[in-house]
Formats: C-alpha cells, structure tokens, sequence
C-alpha cells in the first residue's frame, strides 16, 4: 500500500517548551491510526499539526507530494484534501444542515450545485440525519452535530480524515452513534488518524496505535500489542488508569 | 391652537420630510459601506489602512456632526472644492454614521469564535471566504441591534443640517416659527414627522432583530 501521510522528525515549540518532539509517522493508504496518550501529552496539537493549522519548527509533514508543513502560501489548496473534525463539531450556527455541508465543496471546490445537493442528501441518509437537513445546528443533538461534521468533512473527499476526540464532549449515550459512523468508514478503507480517550473504540477501529507522552512516541504497534502486551512502564501506567479493578 | 394652521403648513413640512429622508438614508447607506469596509480592514489588521482607519474612527466619534459638517462645508471651498448642501450633508452624515457602524460591526467579528474560524480553515476556505460566509453573516447578527441604535441615532442627527441652511423638518419649522409666530403648532408638526420618520424604524429593526439574531437560528 502507498503512503498518504509521511510525518519526518516533526518538532513543535511553544517559545522555550517542546511540545512535539522528533515525531516520525506514515500513514497507508487505508489505515486507520489512532493516537493515545495522557491529557497535555500533544495528541491535539499533533493533529493540528497535520493540516497546517498549527505551525511546526522542525521536519515537515507531507501529503502524497504536497507539503503541508511548513506552511505555504497556498494552504488552502492542500488543506481541502485532509479532512478534519473537532471535539466542539463547530458546525456554522447560521445555516441549516444542508448548507452546512454543502458549503465548502460549492465555495472551495466550484462544485455543481445540483451534485453538491445530491451528495449531500446521500451522505446525510448515511448517517441517518436526513430527515434533519432543513433544521439549525442548536435543534440537535451533541452526537447528531457531530454527525454531520463527519459529513460535512467527508463531502470534499479527503485523501486522510483527522478526528479530535470527536466524543469527548458527547453524553455517554450519543458515543456511540458517532463511533459506529467511524467505524464504518474504517471497515470501507478510508484513511484516518483519530486521537481519543475511548480505549474500547481505538481498540476495535485502529490498524496501529500509537502512544504518545510528554510529546514524544513512547510506543507504536497493533491495537494487541499495544492493549494486551505494552512493553514500556509509561503505557503500562496509562492503561490502568482505565480500569477499575481492585489494585 | 389652530388646526388651519397645521393643514396650511402641511406641504412645507411633507417637502422637508421627503429631503430629510433622501438625504438620511443616501448617508446611512453611504455609513453601512464605509462601516463594514472599516470594520474588515480592522478585523484582518491591515497595515497602514488600520491605522488610517482608528484615526478616522476616533476623530469623527469624538467630534459633533455640526461641527464636521461646518468644515465640510465652509472648509472645502476654501481649498477649491465646491459641494452643495445636500452632497455636505449626505457626506457628513455617511462619514459619522461610518465611523459608529465600524465599532459596532467589529464588536460582533470579535465575538465570533477562534473555533468557527479553524473548522472553516480545515475545510479548505481561504480567509476572504471565512470572512464572507463564516465570520460576517454571524458578525452582522449580533450587531443588530447596535446597528439600529445606529440608524436612529443618525435620523435624528439630520436635525442638525438646518445650521448648513438644508431645507429639512427642523429648518422648516424655525423658519414658519420666525415668519408667522404659530409656534405650539409648527413644534406639534416638528414631532409629529420625526415620528413618522422613525417609529416605523423602531418596528421594523424589533422585527428583524427578532428574526435574526445571534442564537435565534432555528427558534
């Protein structure tokens, strides 16, 4: 399988503290990368970092041939190929669902409105929100909202597909509605990188998993190795602090 | 008081009327497109433009409409620039309003979120795109009712063009008080028309003000 996303000794400072340092990953076409790790360990600012929207000082981050870190002027034209979806879905309070997912491919790409139309319906169905396209982000639900910016990202066809703890603001009934969505994209061989806090999930969904603490990857392997055998100590202690059984 | 006397002065009073009301709204018109250019020059910083643009805004907010109008209009021709009293007025008036409409639009960008701009960014829009369909649209909503508060405020600052000898609703009234003394009635017509010239103002902006507010999508 081709690389997609190839990340090279990537270094990001904040003035004199290193919050990623000397990472190294590449994605395959079709794989699903999960990024674990305590809170403040980097994982957001990582992803953040894989489509330019957080500047890097060191290495880069390459999309098939394109640069996408450094950022260049034209960020945009790269930009529109990683798709990405946030913890706070950040859907547009002023425009109805519909139009929420059909802006970027009519404005970005120039895109056929009637195509546009269409796809969107298609996508939403998908989802099960079509019978929602004419309502305002406030009339659904947290888990609902995040449905539709999976859509509304997916509506421009990225190449890789970037989740920020798309759940973590979620009640804990409406996780898994957004999961499964996921992980049917998983099983159609979309390539993503998902940073999370839902072990089962990372888990069932992930090709490989990497741990991540105090900016550095400390462990990478198969969802197996890394969940029933993890080598270091850091991700042994990680781990536990997700059970609940007697000490 | 004498009602013939509010029937005869009528037609006076519908001509300033009408004047007044061209001239309000070429210069509110003229107000809301130097306010929005301002308040996008400010929002993306700029530079030379914004600091031409707060020196702008600073002067004419904290100088009174007469007094910018009396430099526009015995100023110019002064450095050979003749302009009616009509253009001065439309001017002045445009130049103030602009000044207020600029603060209150770029009050609303502010209260935009940093995370409405990324998720618009990660989709690929360039910022002139963010701006148009993600940052304004939100922006213009909040500001609504500053904006209106606006457009009142600057119908009745037209009551000061009488001082360039503009044949306005307040000019009319001083000048049938000074000719004919009916004082009581020409001050009744005075309110009467102002009025008339706002209160539909008020209702309509409550209206949309209702319609389109910030956190009202979808109600």
């Amino acid at each position: 399988m081709s690389d997609v996303l190839r990340i090279e000794n990537l270094e990001k400072r904040y003035e004199d503290s290193i919050v990623l340092d000397d990472i190294n990953i590449t994605v395959k076409k079709g794989e699903v990368v999960v990024i674990v790790g305590p809170s403040g360990c980097g994982k957001s600012t990582l992803l953040r970092c894989l489509n330019g929207l957080e500047k890097i000082q060191e290495g880069s981050v390459v999309l098939e041939d394109q640069i996408v870190n450094p950022v260049s002027k034209n960020q945009e034209k790269v930009r529109e190929k990683i798709g990405m979806v946030f913890q706070t879905y950040d859907l547009f309070p002023h425009m109805t669902i519909l139009q929420n997912v059909m802006l970027a491919p009519l404005k970005v790409k120039k895109r056929n409105k009637q195509d546009v139309q269409t796809e969107a319906l298609e996508l939403l169905d998908r989802v099960g929100l079509l019978s929602k396209k004419d309502k305002y982000p406030r009339q659904l639900s947290g888990g609902q909202k995040q449905r539709v910016a999976i859509v509304r990202a997916l509506i421009m066809h990225p190449e890789v597909l970037l989740l920020d703890e798309i759940t973590a603001a979620l009640d804990p009934e409406m996780v898994r509605e957004v999961l499964d969505v996921v992980l049917s994209l998983a099983k159609e061989g979309r390539t993503m990188v998902i940073v999370t806090h839902e072990m089962q999930f990372a888990k069932a969904v992930a090709d490989r998993v990497i741990f991540l603490d105090g900016g550095k990857i400390i462990e990478e392997g198969s969802s197996k190795e890394i969940f029933e055998h993890p080598k270091t100590d850091r991700l042994k202690t990680f781990l536990k602090s997700f059970t609940y059984d007697e000490q | 008081m004498n009602t013939n006397v509010i029937f005869t002065y009528l037609p006076e009073y519908t001509e300033a009327f009408v004047l007044t009301i061209r001239i309000a709204w070429l210069g509110i018109a003229i107000a809301f497109g130097v306010g929005i250019i301002s308040a996008f020059v400010l929002y993306f910083k700029i530079p030379t433009l914004s600091a031409i643009v707060k020196i702008y805004i600073e002067l004419f907010r904290n100088t009174p409409l007469l007094v910018q109008l009396f430099f526009i209009y015995f100023g110019l021709p002064r450095i050979g620039i003749n302009i009616s009293a009509e253009t001065c007025g439309i001017f002045g008036l445009g130049l103030l309003g602009g000044a207020y409409m600029a603060e209150s639009i770029r009050s609303g960008l502010d209260t935009v979120s940093e995370s409405q701009i990324k998720s618009a960014s990660a989709l690929g829009m360039t910022r002139l795109q963010i701006f148009r369909f993600v940052i304004f649209p939100q922006a213009v909503s909040v500001s609504i009712p500053a904006l209106l508060a606006n457009v009142i405020f600057l119908l009745k600052e037209t009551s000061v063009f009488s001082a360039i000898s503009l044949m306005d609703l307040m000019f009319t009234a001083k000048d049938l008080i000074g000719l004919y003394y009916n004082t009581v009635e020409c001050l009744l017509l005075l309110v009467v028309f102002y009025c008339l010239m706002l209160l539909p103002v008020s209702i309509i902006g409550g209206y949309v003000e209702k319609k389109v507010r910030f956190g009202m999508f979808g109600v």
